[in-house]
């Protein structure tokens, strides 16, 4: 359970111990600094996750358990990872099972699932934890049959020597795990791959076709109760006062208590964020009776006020304000509007760009805008607690148990070794579960409640008691000279509570005069990580944009980013450009020759193209749009990643529709309005959610195949479908939409 | 009748996702037939049967959770046992679904990770065991 805020230098150990019925336990450790933080977006890695881990069991009877060290929310990695693991051990797959790790960054590493980074991550500790216990079994087999280590082989969970010998692993593991741990492990060349790139099915299928209780809302402990919270009526209201005795009066009512979450002047972390400090909350035997019971509460609301926070990360301690108010959609529209007309921070830039737009034969300038909008898991936010004056066990989703530990001691003055934190499935989590605030709501509960408790919230908690993507817009400038050449481009892009510029991304880098500017407006709407954080208003705005730009420059739309890929490689402009240009335009090429794009055939669609680079992969879409019923209808899709190697292809292709699908779903449908600092939808039959009937019909995925090294999934192909569902409802509308939901515009014009 | 499976029969298989009718994440068969368990008073149910996912077939082998499986349809899998009970309730009353009698039949289903497709697919190769 301890972390150490220590940064090692890249050395590893392993140590192994027999399984009290014979076996092997290899419990490896590395100690590594995995990746530079500011490769990380905005998710702020702190270096003590820095130590990496993994864990391999062999029984006699040569069972296989490999332990997932990160939060499964629906990504797979509890297949993938294990996947690299069994690779290098050379494990039968038919023989592994897995298990998901409880917290423990000592012993397996980050365990953050988030950022896209899982795969990406463990790529290197797991198969080196996989290729040493091989090498052990290896060297088991060499003594027992008294030949040299080199010539034992293996193949499928069995050593083999070439007298004839064999053994399963199971019968060699207990004598393994008394050996010295080598080091050094020369890894498989991808060419010898036998798991990895080969699909395998999830893990938990069956479990979850014949529903297992494996989610928080199913985790259940003795003596068990549910609590609730009774949260202010809009954003910058607080607590004023409170009649409980009809509450108290309801069947299975235990208590109705206050309870302040964090003490003042408590030093938040990075994620931290809550949305409410003074909770009201109702404890019972069921959910269904609380539910009941919270109904009956008696409450006054009254102004928070603004409200003072201490915050730490992101460049160490400091007090932010965060202002009181009742805030609401068009006002923060007008308020936007107001700073965008009014100088920003400069975040880029390249050549001359005032000059460039002086001199120009023509300016385009669009701007576009994008709401807040809630993350919808599907299983609401919900975690149990059990504290004592001893010690604590927390249980639920949640993407980074690392991340909580240290504010839980803090909180419950507990030591870190006195805290276990389990981590159930998540029913979703596109970065809602970083944000530890529902777990800290539920031990505090337990702790004041002196019970174990789960809290629930209800769909409507959820949505309006959110940490949501924030609200952004951005106005884009394309300079043009008299040839029609791209000579200035700048992006000024703002948001509530923060802009989503990325200022080293392309097309930055590609064209010689380049200014990127940014500004924010503070606001008591609490906002965190949403798939693919700022990115996703990004390529929806930058995607449509230059294909504004194309059109205007009388460019395919490829073509032109392809001109401008090319220019980033071969003399690109500036420093610091994140993204590989080659990779860059090797998705635009795969998805043009797989879309058939300007080829005969699709005279019946829409089409419209977009592209984006974040997270480390590189993703291209296609999108056919057709009229159904009058509406727009994105009938089929044609997307090309650049991941690296893509270790678990099937669930890969499923991961990359699904994020077409969600892309398609907020780009037409998704928002989050507000009304005095009221969310103005609260459930499903307000929050429109994309459905089986508006989900494509096909969407075929391809991806770049290359030998180098994996990156993520989980995000990357999300934004762009956004600029390419703008696109091709350009074509299908005959005008260009420009603020997000596009339905909601579109019906406006009607 | 959601809760008391949840709470009171310890049975989670059924899931809470809304509780407005709006998700079909708690979806269940009375008498055979797709309803939302979260709208359905318990006093309404008398000596009607109820059939959860947990009840759907005794070894987890019903055409459709078998064809769930062949498609790895799941992503976070929290919405699946909705899906799989409004698509095995479809499958009773309508042998060789079409795509718009799918759409009909499984629009009040919502996955947020996005696996409609999948969904189809293995609606399909249900239809044909």
């Amino acid at each position: 359970m301890k972390t150490s805020s220590t940064t090692y230098n890249r050395r590893s150990f392993l140590k192994t111990s027999l399984l009290s019925g014979g076996g092997m336990l290899l419990s490896v450790s590395w100690l590594s600094k995995a990746v530079a933080a500011d490769k990380l977006e905005a998710l702020n890695l702190p270096e003590q996750w820095a130590q990496l881990n993994g864990y391999i069991q062999i029984t006699p009877d040569n069972v296989i358990k490999l332990i997932c060290p990160n939060p499964e929310f629906g990504q797979n990695v509890m297949t993938s990872l294990p996947m690299m693991v069994a690779e290098e051990l050379d494990a039968d797959w038919k023989n592994v099972i897995v298990e998901m790790g409880s917290h423990d960054n000592a012993k397996l590493g980050p365990q953050f699932t988030g950022g896209s980074n899982s795969i990406r991550m463990y790529w290197k500790p797991l198969r080196e934890a996989g290729a040493a216990a091989r090498q052990m079994l290896c060297e088991a087999a060499a003594q027992t049959w008294n030949v040299p280590v080199g010539e034992v082989t293996t193949k499928a969970g069995m050593l083999r020597h070439a007298s004839g010998k064999s053994a399963k692993y199971g019968e060699m593991a207990s004598k393994a795990a008394t050996l010295p741990v080598p080091k050094g492990m020369k890894l498989k060349s991808p060419k010898d791959f036998t798991i990895v790139r080969n699909s395998k099915k999830n893990v938990e299928g069956k479990k979850i076709v014949t529903g297992k209780p494996l989610f928080g809302l199913d985790y259940r402990a003795d003596g068990m109760m549910i609590a609730m919270i009774q949260h202010p009526p809009a954003f910058g209201m607080k607590l004023k006062s409170f009649d409980a005795a009809q509450a108290l009066k309801m069947p299975g009512i235990k208590d109705v208590f206050t309870l302040k979450l964090y003490p003042d002047g408590f030093e938040q972390g990075g994620f931290d964020t809550r949305t409410f400090n003074d909770l009201l909350v109702v404890v019972g035997k069921s959910t269904w009776e609380v539910m009941n019971a919270r109904k009956k509460l008696v409450t006054q609301w009254e102004p928070a006020g603004d409200v003072k926070d201490t915050m730490m990360g992101r460049g160490g301690k400091r007090e932010v304000t965060v202002p009181g108010g009742l805030e609401t959609t068009s006002a923060q529209l007008e308020k936007m509007q107001e700073l965008a007309g009014k100088p920003a921070q400069q975040l880029r830039k390249d050549g001359d760009p005032e000059a460039a737009f002086k001199n120009a034969a023509q300016v385009i300038e669009r701007t576009y805008n994008a709401p807040f909008l809630a993350h919808n898991c599907m299983e609401p936010m919900n975690f149990f607690a059990h504290v004592t004056d001893e010690k604590a066990v927390v249980a639920g989703p949640l993407q980074a148990p690392g991340w909580v530990e240290p504010t839980l001691t803090k909180l419950l003055g507990l030591p870190a070794d006195k805290i276990e934190i389990q981590m159930t499935r998540m029913g979703g989590g596109f970065g809602r579960r970083a944000y530890g605030q529902y777990l800290y709501e539920a031990a505090m509960i337990s702790k004041q409640a002196k019970v174990p408790v789960k809290l629930i919230y209800t769909r409507e908690d959820d949505m309006t008691y959110g940490i949501y993507r924030p609200m952004y817009t951005a106005t884009y400038r394309a300079a043009l000279d008299a040839n029609k050449n791209l000579i200035g481009f700048h992006v000024k892009g703002g948001g509530i509570p923060e802009h989503a510029i990325h200022a080293n991304r392309f097309p930055a880098g590609a064209v010689d005069n380049y200014l990127a500017e940014g500004w924010e407006i503070p606001s008591n709407i609490t906002i965190g990580a949403f798939r693919a954080p700022r990115s996703n208003f990004n390529a929806a705005a930058e995607q449509s944009f230059l294909d504004e730009v194309a059109e205007a420059m009388g460019k395919d739309p490829i073509e032109f980013r392809l001109d401008l890929l090319k220019r980033a490689k071969v003399n690109p402009v500036g420093k610091n450009n994140e993204y590989d240009a080659d990779r860059y335009a090797s998705v635009l090429t795969l998805v043009r020759d797989k879309s058939g794009w300007n080829k005969p055939g699709s005279e019946k669609y829409n089409r419209g193209v977009a592209a984006y680079f974040c997270h480390n992969s590189y993703a291209a879409h296609v999108v056919d749009m057709v009229t159904r019923d009058g509406e727009p209808y994105v009938e089929r899709v044609f997307s090309a990643m650049d991941c690296g190697i893509v270790v678990n292809p099937d669930a890969a292709k499923n991961m990359v529709q699904g994020a077409v699908v969600d892309g398609i779903g907020n780009a037409l449908y998704g928002s989050l309005t507000h009304k005095d600092g009221a969310a103005e939808q609260n459930n499903f039959h307000t929050y429109r959610m994309i459905r089986h009937n508006e989900a494509p019909k096909k969407i075929e995925v391809h991806f770049v195949e290359n030998d180098l090294d994996p990156t993520g999934l989980g995000e990357p192909p999300f934004p762009p479908v956004f600029g390419a569902v703008a696109n091709a409802l350009y074509k299908n509308k005959g005008k260009r939409f420009y603020n997000q939901p596009f339905k909601s515009e579109i019906d406006k014009q009607i | 009748m959601l809760w008391v499976l949840r709470d009171h029969l310890d049975m989670p298989g059924t899931k809470y996702g809304c509780g407005i009718a709006q998700c079909g994440a708690c979806t269940v068969h009375l008498d055979g037939t797709a309803v939302r368990s979260c709208q359905l008073p318990v006093s309404v149910v008398g000596k009607a049967a109820i059939t959860t996912i947990e009840g759907l077939s005794v070894n987890g082998d019903h055409p459709v959770q078998k064809a769930w499986l062949e498609h790895d349809v799941a992503q976070c899998g929290y919405c699946q046992s909705g899906q799989m009970m409004s698509a095995a309730s479809l499958l009773k009353t309508n042998p060789k679904p079409s795509d718009a009698d799918i759409d009909a039949a499984m629009s009040g289903n919502i996955c947020r990770c996005g696996t409609y497709l999948r969904i189809k697919d293995a609606i399909k190769s249900a239809a044909k065991k």
